[in-house]
Formats: C-alpha cells, structure tokens, sequence
C-alpha cells in the first residue's frame, strides 16, 4: 500500500497537538513549525498528485480491513488534486497569519489551522460517507474556534449563528447516512454504488429522500441558495486569513457534491436519474444572482467578499449541476481558480482593514495606498472573471462547456450579466476606497469614540513586507494558473473523465483485497 | 414498537425546530440538544429493530442478533454532538457576557457595529 496517501491527514494531526501541548507559551516555535508543517504539506500533496496524474486510482485501507468493512481512503486524481490546492492555499494565509500578527491575538491559531487542514485533507481523500461526517465534523470544529478567535461581541455573536447552522447541518448529514445506511446497508462510498444500482426500483423511495438530504448537507456547505445565509455574517466577522482558508471549505460541500453524486447517485443511475442536476442548477444560478446583488449592495469590504466567495460558488455549481465531462473539466479548473482569488480578496480586505478600517466609504488616505489598491485591483479582476487572469478561462470554459445544455440562454444570460454587476459593484468598492480618499471633506466620517465593538486597534502590521509576500504569493498562484491553463485544463480533462467512468473506482475499491 | 421508535423520533425533532426558532440562544441551543438526541435514536433503528438481540454473532448456535455497526454510528455521533454542544454553549456564553445580550440574531446595532467598527 502507498503510505503516502495517509500522509496529508497524519501530518497536520500529529502537529496540532504538538503545537497545543509542548509548544504552547512558545509562539516563534509555533509559527516555524506551522509554516514547516505547511510547507511539507505542500510536498507530499505534489507527490500524491503526481501519483495520482497517471490515471490509477489507489487504496489505503486503514488497518488493512478490506474495503467494504474497513474505512478506506480512496486517491484518485480529484482528490489529489484538491488537496494540493488545500496545500497551496494554505501557505500564503499561513505567512499572512502570522505576519499580520493575527495569529497572536488569540490562542491556539495554529494547532486549529492545521486541525482544520487535517479535516479538509481527510475530507478529499476519504472513501467512506461516514468518515467524511467524521471529517466534516473536524474541520468544523476546528473552524468554530479559528471563526471567534480574537474575540469580540460582534464576532462572538456571528460565531454563535454559524455553529448552530452548522450544527443542525450536521444532524441532516446524520439523518442522510442513516437514510442511506438503511436502504443500502453500507457506508462505503464504493460499495453504496454498486448496492444503489441492484436496488429494484420500486423501493427506492427512501433513497431518493437520502439522496435529497445529502445533497441539501453539501448546499449548505457549499453555500448555495437558499441555504447560504450563514454565509455572509460569519465570514465577514471571521479574523480575514481564516474567512480567506474557509474559501476551501464551501469547496468540500461542492467536492462531496461531484464525489457522491457522480459515483453512487450519478447521472446513469436509474433511480436518482437527474436529481442532483435537476434541483442544483436553478438553486445555482440564484446563487449567482444574489451573491452579484450582495456585492452591489454591501457597505463593508468583508462582506462584499464574502459575496464574492458566494457569487463564485454559484458559478462553479452551475458547471457542476450540468454533469457532463466538459463541464465538471471547467468546475475543476474553476475551483482552484476561485478559491485562489477569494482567498486574495480576504487577505487584501484585511490589508485595506487595517490600515482604514473596511467600511466602503470615503475616508482620508491611508498608508500603502498605491501598492494595496494594486493588489485589490488584481483580485477584483480576477474575480470579475476579466482577462488576462484565470478567472476569465474559467468563466470561458464554463461558459463553453454549458453551450449543449438545454437552458443554454438562460445559463448565458446569468453569468455574462452578473460578471457585468460584479466589475460594477468591485469597480465602485474600488473607487469608494482607494481614489476618493483625498476629498474627504465631503463626507465627514465618524470615529466611534468608544466602540467596544471593535475588536482590533488599528496597528500597521509588525512585518508588512512579509504580509505583502504572502499576498502576492496568492497572486502568483492565479498568474501560474493563467499562464500553465493548457496543462491544467489537461488534467482537469482527465479528472472528469475518471471520475465518469465510476466502475474503475469501485473496482479499485472493492476489488482491491489483495 | 416501530410506532414508539418512529413517534418518538418525530416528536423530538419536531420539538428540537420549534426551539431552533426561538430567538435566544439558551431554546436554540435545546433544541439543537433534541434534534441531535432525535437523530440518534434514528441512526438507532436504521439497523432494523429487534429486541433482546445481542449486536454479537454466536458461532455455537444460531440465534438473533442485531446489525452492530448502527451502535457504533451512534456511539460517534453521540461524542460529536456533545463536544458540538459544550463548543456551542461556550461560545454563546461568551457571546453573552461581551455584547451583554443573549438574543441569536444579529440585532441591527450589530450590523452598525460592524460596517463601522474600525471606520
């Protein structure tokens, strides 16, 4: 068996604890560790990648049980290939983190920033519907606690809303399994396939309503509407690196998404024929549409960001409801792009927070103006989906790809017209922040005089060349991307093609005893 | 026995929403403690329900026994919804003594503070 493929979860999972139990009053250790420990991350994903890019799908069978009785952890090129994207997002919002001083300013950043990878990574390599709530529930908890870190009543209060939503997600994600666990009698992502095919189809009324559930838990990961409204409040209130790592977790509901819905209850499967399609695509272009509407509307930059992270989900999902080979190509391409420039965004908001507050609103210059308006520049542009950057290809293949689709037009017409809303409501933030800071005196801002609200002083960074790093980093991330789409789209080709040709999965699963 | 199970099932998760839909954090907090209690009773019976059957196979003689890997979905399940709840009750517990105010929602106060807490 390849050891390596247990590596991406092993890793951050004995290194939280490190970092909790013999590194705790030691915060210098604690960031080389964090950032050596990402950094290792990042080679073993690029090692399982280039495992994974050849086309076989391989098995780490935990405890060596065989396959339908023990949990396995299934490689395959989408898994790998999202957890080397969790790995290279990881790194700039790591250096962020810590040269922002954001992770001093509570404790335990780092052990639950790598418990969170821990949770995303096992989330991606899992082959087993009980081991991704399993997972699920550790990059969530991990989450709640790097959501309120910092403290503060407002963020406290956001807090609170979204671990009780996600809560209650993960009671329906428990009600889904115990629906599908009674109808097929198995967990096993591999094994639910094969026992959901032989299911006559007159008893497959209960899994149906499993199915259904299922796909409700990942919308409401996935942030699609109407299940998006956790969304905007804790993202905006969250600490901006850690609303800049969650651009990766509303990707796991739209991974779980493709994963279930391609391999158990796909597209040929008599009984759940058209269903995830059927309900996601309308669900996924209002997304689109309010999440272009709320960055119009917004008066602060974190939650005209948080809109972005929505807007592009429901680009995204709009190529993924489609379920051709096409367009799952371009979702995968577009995934890496989007979460890229959410994750952008966040931090350039939290340059932008820093220095005059986020308020979308004139205010007198701030220092560093020229270079974080440049910044914000490049990650509106990519987020707009404007060439020359990645977001652009994205939006292209995504719109190719859904040119056979039978609501071609309406497909079209929503996503050329809320790119359209989206440069009008980034260009405007734009203008509002960086160009009419020098007449001021039109509108007098009020200093809240004592605002316990508000949770941080502003203090310029204790090392801002290190913070501007990391950003571009980000930016690095999406130029690459632009520059090498050939192969990229390549691979993403070949992702969606195993991933619709769900036998060779399964028989890598189950046949895979020996 | 099918009757109780599945009334029972129904009654909490019915009595969990009602709370999840209060405005104060202490009902929802309940609530979410019924739904979690609802929705382990039926990951419970998603195994079949038999009575006095031991979730163990009996290679000497041929008895009943009952579908073990439910128990142990439970069991997970059981420990994940208690850490949840104890994370939840601490946080709304904070949340409480820093803005003085237990209601769930963001009042429009809050929104005030947030588009101007650094401004």
């Amino acid at each position: 068996m390849n050891h390596w493929i247990v590596a991406p979860i092993v890793l951050p999972a004995i290194l939280a604890p490190f970092s909790i139990m013999v590194l705790r009053y030691h915060l210098d250790l604690q960031r080389i560790f964090s950032v050596a420990g990402v950094v290792a991350l990042l080679g073993i994903a690029l090692t399982i990648t280039a495992q994974a890019s050849g086309g076989d799908i391989q098995v780490y069978e935990l405890g060596d049980w065989p396959a339908p009785f023990g949990i396995v952890m299934v490689l395959d090129r989408m898994s790998a290939m999202m957890v080397l994207l969790t790995a290279l997002l990881a790194l700039p919002i790591v250096l962020y983190a810590i040269a922002s001083g954001w992770d001093d300013r509570g404790k335990h950043f780092h052990a639950l920033f790598h418990f969170q990878l821990m949770g995303v990574c096992g989330a991606f390599l899992t082959g087993d519907a009980f081991n991704l709530f399993v997972f699920f529930e550790v990059l969530l908890i991990a989450s709640y606690g790097l959501m309120t870190h910092g403290g503060g009543a407002v963020r406290l209060k956001a807090g609170v809303q979204y671990v009780a939503y996600n809560l209650l997600g993960s009671t329906l994600f428990l009600f889904a399994l115990g629906t599908i666990y009674g109808v097929t009698g198995t967990l096993n992502m591999a094994d639910i396939a094969t026992r959901v095919a032989e299911i006559p189809a007159e008893d497959t009324a209960l899994l149906r309503v499993g199915a259904v559930l299922l796909l409700l838990v990942f919308c409401i990961k996935a942030a699609v509407l109407p299940l998006h409204f956790w969304l905007p409040a804790s993202y905006a209130n969250a600490p901006m690196p850690v609303a800049a790592l969650f651009a990766i977790m509303t990707k796991v509901g739209a991974y779980s998404i493709l994963r279930m819905f391609t391999l158990a209850f796909g597209p040929d499967v008599a009984a759940t024929e058209g269903l995830a399609g059927e309900w996601l695509q309308p669900a996924a272009l209002v997304t689109l549409a309010v999440g272009t509407i709320g960055i119009l509307g917004s008066k602060h930059i974190a939650r005209m960001v948080a809109f972005c992270a929505i807007a592009s989900m429901g680009t995204l999902l709009i190529a993924i409801s489609q379920f051709t080979p096409d367009a799952t190509a371009a979702a995968l391409y577009y995934v890496f792009h989007s979460t890229l420039a959410t994750a952008l965004l966040f931090l350039v908001a939290d340059l932008v927070m820093a220095r005059r507050g986020g308020a979308i609103a004139p205010t007198p210059p701030m220092p560093q103006s020229g270079l974080v308006s440049a910044l914000f520049f490049v990650g509106a542009i990519a987020m707009a989906g404007m060439p020359p950057l990645s977001g652009f290809i994205g939006k292209l293949l995504v719109l190719d790809a859904s040119r056979d689709a039978s609501d071609a037009t309406m497909v079209w017409a929503v996503i050329l017209i809320s790119s359209f809303v989206t440069i009008i409501g980034l260009a405007r933030a734009g203008t509002l922040i960086f160009w009419k800071s020098h007449d001021t005196q039109a509108v007098p801002i009020e200093m809240p005089a004592e605002n316990e609200a508000a949770p941080e002083p502003v203090a310029p960074e204790p090392q801002p060349g290190l913070a501007f790093t990391a950003v571009f980093g980000a930016v690095a991330g999406l130029i690459l991307l632009t520059l090498f789409a050939g192969p990229a789209l390549e691979y993403t080709s070949q992702t969606a093609e195993q991933l619709f040709a769900p036998e060779n999965y399964i028989s890598a699963v189950l046949g895979g005893a020996e | 026995m099918e009757a109780l199970v599945a009334s029972a099932v129904g009654i909490l998760t019915a009595a969990g929403i009602f709370l999840i839909l209060r405005r104060r954090t202490f009902p929802v907090i309940l609530g979410l403690s019924l739904i979690t209690y609802a929705v382990n009773v039926f990951l419970f019976a998603t195994g079949r329900l038999a009575l006095n059957a031991p979730p163990v196979l009996n290679k000497y003689k041929d008895v009943a026994y009952t579908d073990p890997l439910p128990q142990a979905l439970v069991l997970t399940a059981i420990v994940i919804s208690f850490g949840m709840t104890a994370v939840i009750v601490m946080i709304s517990l904070s949340a409480y003594l820093s803005s003085k105010d237990d209601h769930i929602d963001m009042t429009a106060q809050d929104s005030v503070d947030a588009a101007g807490e650094d401004a």
